[in-house]
């Protein structure tokens, strides 16, 4: 054993930890984050020893103790393991780590095996270093002291060129749960999240959320970078800094303000879990931001473009209350924007946008949800299961939604039993006076289901029916009785109950059925049943007077041998007899008292008691006793069958406090629309600075045409102060004219606005307008467009790309009527930007503010992008010669009437440049052509993505 | 998110756990057994179970259960996708998901499962992705790196991961450029005892197989696009392309993927192929029944039915049947009193029958109910929708691809209620 120990510090460990040591001195910056660290450090001195000089620290006896104390606990069975581990070659390494894991696997304990694992965390091979990864994450919380030694190499790590290494060190460092390092783990996300590949960002994001769980008390320093990474706009980091968001500071709605466009914006692209993530977050704050739509359901179908013109503040300010609901534009791009979500085929997603649009959208527009939930069936049963259970919930408060697909709630024999118990539920929501007769001959054959539980759960189901629809009521009554004389005990025993609680609530006579029953009594043995059938005698016993005695002289005689429930309910028929028809029957209740004052179950002869003091009248009884048998037989209320489902509306669908019916923990409220909406200027962007940075002085005279255009708007007036550019951004800025003039001033702003530009821009609302009565096919546009960029110079190479996606929107407009509207939005963008533009010429092809994504009146998520990126892209496109980064529209003419459907980000461009030397070939292909938007943002993605690899490139490879 | 996952066998042994956050007891499992206990039938334990501290979500596949551990609110979807997306991925990796081949596999299972979650979030979940992250085990590789000491773990990240097209890697080469789509559909139906159609609906699916040297950019486009009306894609789907134009534009992930699913519901007018004439009988008097059922083609465009199998769940009361097959062979088992009957192609001329007695139970009465029919058969070469690929283009790249397409139409839930 010393043997061993005494060549474990000589051989390996020494050589190995020195480094280590080394390592973690030169890494941990002197300045500030020193000071962080070492002020933790403090607190166990050895420790802090050990990470930065445990060259020294390895020969001290403290380092042999801790050694000798995991070896002195391990199994000898292990002992072969150790070895293989402290050998030299890695195949015996390699070997010894797949058994662990497969221990670890098996969850059998290798926790002894700790000292010899974790010196191999340096390791060259890749795949021995994975797997230690995977054996310290697992161990490293229970041997906090030997897990430090192995932290200074991901520190090392952590400054590797390989995005991948710095990546996995971040994810490793930061899924070891040792509360110790947490000043080191807060060092490294903060820088992680200034990296420059969205991976690491994303491995930050997701870091974040470890050290949260881990010390709860950094989190204002971690919303911080939460902050910061929310404004990141790669799609990668999206998802998983809301993730992050979510976990630590869900409360914190104003962080959400300003990315909340953006985050609209980029949904589409982001990956599938990101996405659900993110839905569920913005339905939340839609609700606090947004007013409700609901209130006015009906109005809104015809006038639905005016939704989108009309800015929610400009109203209120202006005429409130006097015009109908209207709503925010950002209300309307959440809902516009996760409609194509509900094709995903990830089952989360599509349910994820079922709930956002029940939630926050108007009623009107729910019901195209329903569509792709019913698709959704075909998946395994676990997804029909919780699809099926939010699908009851919403067809208890919107039937219509999905009446047209009751056929595909039809129940299948090889259907597992919740499934089936889930559809008859939908059912029974369903049904109506017009589709019950079908639903009924379904139900028929459901009863002879072989399942009997379903059987008996068809049979309640039948009994709602008859109660919700009065039509029906009598042939299900009829149906029901006809079940009685079914062989299956369990059927009939339902049919009983359900009898019962149906004549309950039908006082007509029914003599015939109560005799029928009482017939059964001899063969039925279910309790519930039974007693049900005494309960209803005794209720009717007036309207059955020769049958009621004699059942009680046959149940007197069982009643030793009977259940406790039907006991009770043989006191309580006997109760209503004595009343009733004392003379018949008074000794045999005072029998039956008898028997229950005897009775093992205290409930029955606290019943007895009490009931022989109310009705048997002797000298002590006092007033009640008068009005016995108005209190035995008083006027009962009738049950209401009600749905199981009824009450979980109160949950946000498709969350698990929804599927369980009880808050879960870390549940988060829907809150109610608010009354008055918040101010909706905070999730303006402010791109002012952005572009006056790029813009010439003599810009703002330029200005003075579009302002009176948007003069009008509330919000112009009030940040009168901030540029002009702000308000244009505002979509909302021209629904001012809209409410003034309605819908005839789209055109004349038009004209207003086009007098400014050129020729172009004519043949271009001619194009549009022809698109707006359908007379033009979506290639016409193109082929003016081609025209367009063969006669235009390049000075207005850019304004014509935005031309490009917008009669792209044109062709769509049959469909959306809303997109009208927005054309109109996206064409004075055009026109103020060519009115400003001649002077930003030179900048032009890079300039971002030209890609502006068409579609959303805000969304210029440029500030984000980091300075010196900015600089970079300008460089490069100073320098360059003009076809470098060539826009999409900047193609040559016949590149496009070969593919004409490569507009945008579709196309694959190429990109050179003189700064690089390198010709890269970028396809960048994206769904986000689908969108509206993100011309530009997928121009200055890609971009991005291409410095990041030419930085990486020049930095490491 | 997802702080554990086990692995349950049908006999109820954990045999694999992980974990993403701090260990979780594996006794948390018991809960799980319990409601197990109380479901009797596997396929009825609920998906999701509440326990004091934690939530149990689990998914039920190839006799494994998958339980995923969590402990604050979270998507039941999610987590449940996301468990059927870690069973795809596992057979996508060994060919099949069983409880061995995950045993033998145990190191690439962790190390897949490694990458999927970060601290319980999906990291990589994209097949192609993880391809790359780790290679999938095959005879050949285990020889070389047995000998060479190499390993299944790639060094370099994935450049899906952070390109635009992050399903599809770069640098993709074939001898052979080949693209191949299958056009599945299957037929869901209820027909009800006078063999008129309670509900059908078809459920479509198109498969694709492309092996294209680099980054080929696909449409396909259909002769009657607006049959798919209700539809699901693969997110290499250009969705706006569609929406205007009703053509399929793509940059297609490498190998094999499911382009996009679609549904022609019940409300839609859907050809029944096939029709069951059938007499099943009980007296009351004997305990003897009849049985007789004959299959036979309908609305089949002239196409032939193949792979045709009838099954049936007969009530408990049947002891054991006596039937003759016009052809093919059935079997009864008398304890799970499952018939079956492999039928196979059907002869327009000559109709398969399958005609004989049954016995009950003696002194037991008379089932109340007939059994249903499930049906299952292929017909080839035939879209059942009427749907039909008009042509398929490739830009973007020079070659000359070889392209197929396939048509099939097969049952899905096809019962006949007698």
């Amino acid at each position: 054993m010393s043997s061993n120990s005494f060549a474990y510090s000589e051989q390996s460990g020494g050589g190995e930890a020195t480094e280590l040591g080394q390592e973690a001195t030169s890494t941990i910056s002197p300045s500030g984050a020193f000071g962080l660290f070492s002020s933790d450090m403090k607190k166990s001195p050895e420790l802090f020893h050990l990470v930065t000089v445990p060259s020294d620290f390895l020969k001290t006896e403290f380092f042999t103790e801790i050694l000798k104390c995991f070896r002195d606990k391990a199994d000898l069975r292990n002992e072969d393991l150790k070895q293989m581990l402290e050998s030299n070659k890695d195949s015996a390494k390699l070997d010894a780590m797949k058994r662990i894991v497969g221990m670890i696997a098996k969850g059998k304990n290798a926790s002894d095996l700790f000292p010899a694992v974790v010196k191999n965390v340096a390791s060259k091979n890749i795949e021995i270093k994975k797997l230690v990864y995977v054996y310290l994450v697992r161990y490293a919380e229970e041997q906090q002291d030997l897990a430090l030694l192995s932290i200074s190499t991901f520190q090392r790590a952590l400054k590797d060129p390989n995005q991948l290494i710095r990546a996995s060190a971040l994810r490793v460092l930061s899924s070891i749960r040792v509360p110790i390092i947490v000043p080191i783990m807060m060092l490294a996300i903060k820088e992680a999240s200034a990296d420059l590949s969205p991976y690491v960002r994303k491995n930050a994001a997701h870091a974040i959320q470890k050290l949260y769980s881990l010390d709860p008390e950094q989190k204002e320093m971690l919303i911080e970078i939460i902050e910061k990474l929310l404004k990141d706009k790669s799609t990668l980091v999206a998802g998983s800094v809301v993730m992050a968001f979510e976990e630590v500071c869900p409360d914190r709605i104003d962080l959400i303000h300003k990315n909340y466009r953006k985050l609209c914006n980029l949904l589409v692209d982001v990956e599938e879990w990101g996405q659900v993530v993110i839905i569920h977050m913005l339905t939340r704050y839609a609700r606090t931001q947004f007013v409700s739509p609901w209130k006015e359901a009906d109005g809104l179908e015809d006038n639905e473009k005016d939704f989108y013109d009309s800015d929610e503040e400009q109203k209120e300010k202006t005429d409130k209350g006097k015009k109908p609901y209207t709503m925010d534009p950002d209300h309307r791009l959440l809902i516009r924007n996760t409609k194509p979500l509900l094709q995903s085929r990830n089952a989360a997603v599509v349910m994820a946008v079922a709930q956002l649009y029940w939630h926050i959208a108007p009623k009107s527009e729910a019901g195209i949800i329903s569509k792709s939930l019913v698709r959704l069936l075909r998946s395994n049963r676990e997804v029909q299961y919780i699809v099926l259970q939010n699908i009851a919930t919403m067809s208890i408060q919107r039937k219509g939604m999905f009446e047209p697909y009751l056929k595909s709630f039809y129940v299948r024999s090889t259907d597992p039993t919740m499934i089936k118990i889930l559809k008859l539920e939908i059912l029974t929501n369903l049904a109506n006076e017009a589709n019950i007769s079908t639903l009924l001959r379904e139900f028929q054959t459901y009863v002879k289901s072989q399942d009997k539980q379903f059987a008996a759960a068809t049979i309640q189901t039948i009994g709602r029916c008859a109660t919700n629809i009065s039509e029906v009521t009598d042939t299900c009554l009829t149906g029901l009785v006809c079940l009685l004389s079914n062989r299956d005990e369990i059927v009939v025993a339902e049919s009983v109950v359900v009898i019962k609680k149906l004549l309950q609530m039908q006082p007509i006579q029914h003599g015939e059925i109560i005799k029928h029953m009482a017939k059964l009594l001899d063969s039925i043995t279910v309790p519930v049943a039974r007693a049900s059938i005494l309960w209803l005698i005794g209720e009717n016993c007036e309207r059955v007077p020769k049958i009621a005695p004699d059942v009680l002289r046959k149940t007197a005689k069982s009643f030793t041998g009977e259940d406790d429930l039907v006991k009770l309910q043989i006191l309580n028929l006997g109760a209503k007899l004595y009343l009733t028809n004392s003379k018949q029957t008074k000794l045999l209740t005072q029998y039956i008292l008898n028997l229950g004052k005897y009775d093992q179950n205290y409930d029955i002869r606290d019943r007895t008691r009490f009931i022989r003091q109310l009705i048997v009248p002797n000298e002590k009884s006092g007033a009640l006793s008068k009005y016995a048998k108005k209190i035995f037989l008083a006027q009962k209320p009738a049950p209401l069958l009600e749905s199981p489902f009824k009450g979980r509306d109160h949950y946000q669908l498709g969350t698990l406090s929804h599927t369980l019916n009880t808050k879960a923990t870390g549940y988060l409220e829907l809150s109610n629309w608010p009354e008055v909406a918040p101010d909706p200027s905070v999730r303006n962007v402010e791109v002012i600075e952005l572009a006056k940075e790029w813009t010439p002085a003599g810009k703002a005279k330029k200005e003075n045409p579009d302002k009176k255009f948007y003069s009008e708007s509330a919000e112009e007036e009030e940040d009168s102060s901030e540029s002009s550019s702000d308000s244009e951004s505002e979509s909302g800025s021209e629904s001012g004219e809209q409410d003034d003039e309605g819908d005839s001033s789209e055109d004349s702003s038009e004209h207003e606005s086009e007098s400014g530009s050129g020729s172009e821009a004519e043949n271009k609302r001619a194009a549009k307008k022809n698109s707006k009565t359908k007379g033009k096919s979506d290639s016409e546009d193109v082929d003016k467009e081609n025209e367009n960029s063969k006669t235009s110079d390049s000075s207005n190479a850019e304004s014509s790309s935005i031309e490009d996606s917008s009669s792209d929107s044109a062709s769509e407009s049959e469909s959306e009527s809303e997109s009208e509207s927005r054309k109109v939005t996206k064409e004075k963008e055009n026109k103020t930007k060519q009115d400003r533009n001649p002077l930003t010429k030179d900048v032009s092809l890079l300039d971002l503010d030209d890609f502006n994504p068409v579609s959303t009146p805000v969304a210029r998520p440029t500030p984000a992008l980091s300075p010196s990126l900015i600089a970079d892209l300008e460089g490069l496109n100073l320098s360059a010669s003009s076809s470098v980064i060539s826009a999409p529209d900047a193609q040559a003419p016949d590149a496009q009437a070969q593919q004409p459907w490569l507009t945008g980000p579709a196309a694959p461009w190429h990109v050179g440049s003189s700064w690089t030397g390198a010709r890269t070939r970028i396809p960048c292909i994206g769904r986000r052509t689908l969108n509206h938007c993100a011309t530009r943002e997928a121009l200055t993605h890609s971009l991005y993505f291409l410095y990041a690899l030419n930085l990486a490139k020049n930095t490491a490879w | 998110m997802i702080h554990s996952l086990f692995l349950i066998n049908s006999s109820g042994d954990i045999f694999l756990e992980k974990h993403w956050k701090s260990v979780v007891s594996r006794s948390v499992c018991d809960y799980f057994f319990e409601a197990q206990e109380r479901a009797t039938e596997a396929e009825n334990v609920p998906p999701v179970i509440s326990t004091p501290h934690h939530y149990l979500l689990s998914v039920y596949r190839h006799k494994i259960f998958f339980v995923a551990v969590i402990q604050t609110e979270v998507p039941p979807l999610f987590v449940i996708e996301f468990l059927h997306r870690v069973v795809d991925t596992f057979q996508d990796y060994f060919g099949v998901c069983s409880e061995p081949v995950i045993k033998d596999n145990v190191v690439v299972v962790y190390e897949v499962l490694e990458e999927m979650l970060d601290n319980g979030f999906p990291l990589a979940t994209e097949s192609n992705i993880l391809k790359e992250l780790i290679k999938p085990p095959t005879i050949l590789r285990t020889v070389v790196n047995t000998i060479t000491g190499s390993t299944n773990v790639g060094d370099q990240l994935p450049t899906g991961q952070l390109s635009v097209v992050p399903w599809r890697r770069t640098g993709v080469k074939y001898t052979n450029n080949e693209a191949y789509f299958d056009v599945i559909e299957e037929i869901d139906a209820i027909i009800d005892k006078s063999g008129s159609t309670v509900t059908a609906e078809i459920q479509g699916v198109i498969d694709a197989c492309v092996k294209l040297t680099g980054m080929p950019d696909l449409t396909l486009s259909f002769m009657n696009p607006r049959l798919l009306d209700d539809v699901s894609f693969h997110p290499c789907v250009r969705f706006k392309r569609w929406e205007s134009e009703r053509i399929l534009s793509f940059i297609p992930p490498d190998g094999n993927f499911r382009l996009l699913s679609y549904h022609v519901s019940a409300q839609n007018l859907v050809a029944i192929p096939v029709y069951v004439k059938h007499n099943i009988s009980f007296r009351d008097s004997s305990s003897l029944g009849r049985f007789e059922i004959t299959v036979g083609p309908k609305q089949t465009m002239g196409k032939s039915i193949e792979g045709v199998t009838v099954s049936s769940q007969m009530p408990r009361g049947v002891l054991s049947m006596n039937l003759t097959p016009s052809q093919g062979t059935h079997t009864f088992d008398p304890v799970t009193k499952m018939l079956s009957w492999d039928v196979g192609k059907i002869n327009p001329q000559k109709l398969p029958s399958l005609k004989g007695t049954m016995s009950l139970q003696a002194g037991a009465s008379k089932p109340d109910e007939n059994p249903t029919i499930n049906l299952q058969f292929k017909i080839q070469q035939l879209a059942i929708s009427g749907l039909k690929v008009n042509r398929l283009d490739m830009y973007g790249e020079k070659y000359k691809p070889f392209k197929g397409i396939k048509y099939m139409t097969k049952a899905g839930k096809f019962q006949v209620r007698t």
